[in-house]
């Protein structure tokens, strides 16, 4: 195994231009596990650890672009205001150590239908950078993940950057395991309010092949909202919409048995954490966050 | 493979590892520290715990060549003058020590909060232990163990102040 530790983007690209089935490892969160495990043996490891590019985050055009490298901790620390979904369920990620090493680049990376960083990506439309020496490619985050531990990512290409909007409405993030810390989700969901599109975007964790847009739950909702005139003249929502909405976000939901949990119960769970986190957001909305 | 590393204030260069060890090899079969523990290697137990530039990590998760010219503290170092550190010897005097092969993790991520935090409150320690399991199931210990270290940094903080300016705060420790 070769060990290469490239400084800078464009050493990095041409390493992964020689090699292109060359293992990239930043944070080693998921990296390390598989070399530990003696499940992966690459014949050379690229350590984007001291590649800067990609440490790096800021304004564009309206969005905000966030280098892969970026660590949980430091997008709870630097960016919780902005992205406040992708915080909350930054928090939900293993432990201290592991916020201070792991990225939302490697979540992505990884591609688990489990990945908490990922479906408040997917309610937000983020959009995936990915460079190799030929250039550079943006990519939908729902196209760029395209299974289970599968993505779109091409031999000798990095994930550099992700790009997101900045929150302009409340946002949530719900998360069902054993304990509070260290836990693999049983099934997740992030939720993200648009007032400016009049739209609520949801999104389910770890119950299905990939993180799942709830669009029938989003488009009923939306409808309950215009006809109310909601979003001018906010009020609560009744039980019964919210009741809808769950009921919605369950049937897109496709989860499998395994051994975090059954898939009725993710069936089940997804349900009631879409209800609450549409209640939560609807009811900060009313309150008068942003 | 070569690796040189600061660690625990002293420079140190060995030679002969391999590409794929993490920085816990290391640490334990290289550098003779087996003062960091090796249990799950994915991250899972923080037995491991220790300072890779200032942040507290799991050097499971790190490769070992990830540390190449930077500054790693240990558990060993949390204390290098051979006496206890406060969040040492409050482990010590409520028998937050059962087994011990947690403890070290423990020590370093107590420290790690303490550092920032010497006046926790509960749910702040739970959350900041998180990631550190024992199977001998001691928390309530532990959780006596960080609030009286905490005290007792807090106090030496304030003497330190009342006393005279050339009084340097050590109550920390080590480089950190």
């Amino acid at each position: 195994m070769d060990f290469l530790q490239p400084t800078s983007l464009t050493e990095a690209l041409d390493i992964m231009s020689a090699h292109p089935e060359a293992l990239p490892i930043l944070g080693g969160t998921d990296v390390m596990v598989e070399l530990n495990f003696d499940r992966r043996r690459p014949a050379q490891i690229v350590d984007l650890g001291r590649v800067a590019e990609l440490d790096d985050w800021g304004a564009e055009n309206g969005r905000l672009r966030i280098g892969a490298g970026v660590t949980y901790a430091r997008l709870i620390a630097d960016l919780g205001e902005r992205l406040p979904g992708l915080a909350i369920a930054s928090r939900t990620v293993g432990s201290p150590q592991i916020r201070n090493r792991g990225t939302v680049g490697g979540n992505l990376g990884t591609s688990s239908p489990a990945g908490d960083g990922l479906p408040p990506l997917y309610v937000s439309d983020a959009e995936v950078e990915l460079v190799s020496s030929e250039g550079r490619r943006r990519v939908p985050v729902e196209r760029f993940i395209t299974g289970p531990k599968r993505n779109s990512l091409a031999p000798g290409e990095l994930i550099s950057a992700f790009l997101i909007p900045e929150a302009e409405g409340p946002q949530q993030y719900a998360k069902i395991g054993t304990r509070n810390a260290m836990v693999i989700a049983v099934c997740s969901v992030a939720l993200a309010l648009h007032p400016s599109e009049r739209q609520v975007a949801a999104c389910v964790g770890s119950a299905g092949p990939t993180p799942i847009r709830a669009l029938d739950a989003e488009r009923f909702i939306a409808g309950v909202l215009e006809e109310g005139n909601l979003w001018e003249s906010p009020r609560a929502l009744g039980d019964t919409a919210l009741r809808r909405f769950g009921e919605l976000v369950e049937l897109a939901a496709r989860p499998i048995s395994d051994v975090r949990g059954t898939a009725a119960y993710r069936l089940h769970a997804v349900g009631v954490l879409g209800e609450r986190t549409l209640k939560w957001a609807w009811n900060d909305y009313c309150g008068g966050s942003r | 493979m070569r690796l040189t590393v600061t660690v625990n204030g002293e420079r140190r260069e060995v030679d002969g590892l391999w590409e794929g060890e993490s920085l816990l090899y290391a640490l334990r079969e290289r550098l003779g520290l087996p003062g960091s523990k090796n249990a799950c290697e994915q991250g899972e137990c923080g037995s491991c715990s220790v300072y890779l530039d200032g942040t507290l990590v799991c050097s499971c998760l790190v490769l070992a060549g990830q540390a190449e010219d930077r500054e790693v503290q240990t558990v060993e170092g949390i204390a290098p003058d051979g006496a206890l550190h406060p969040v040492q010897s409050a482990f010590v005097e409520t028998g937050a020590v059962q087994c011990g092969f947690c403890t070290p993790g423990l020590i370093v991520a107590s420290h790690d909060l303490l550092r920032r935090n010497p006046r926790p409150t509960d749910p702040e320690i739970r959350e900041a232990l998180a990631g550190n399991l024992c199977r001998c199931t001691g928390y309530e210990k532990i959780l006596d163990a960080v609030r009286l270290a905490g005290e007792r940094i807090l106090e030496t903080q304030t003497a330190a102040q009342a006393g005279s300016k050339q009084v340097c705060d050590t109550s920390l420790g080590g480089a950190v």
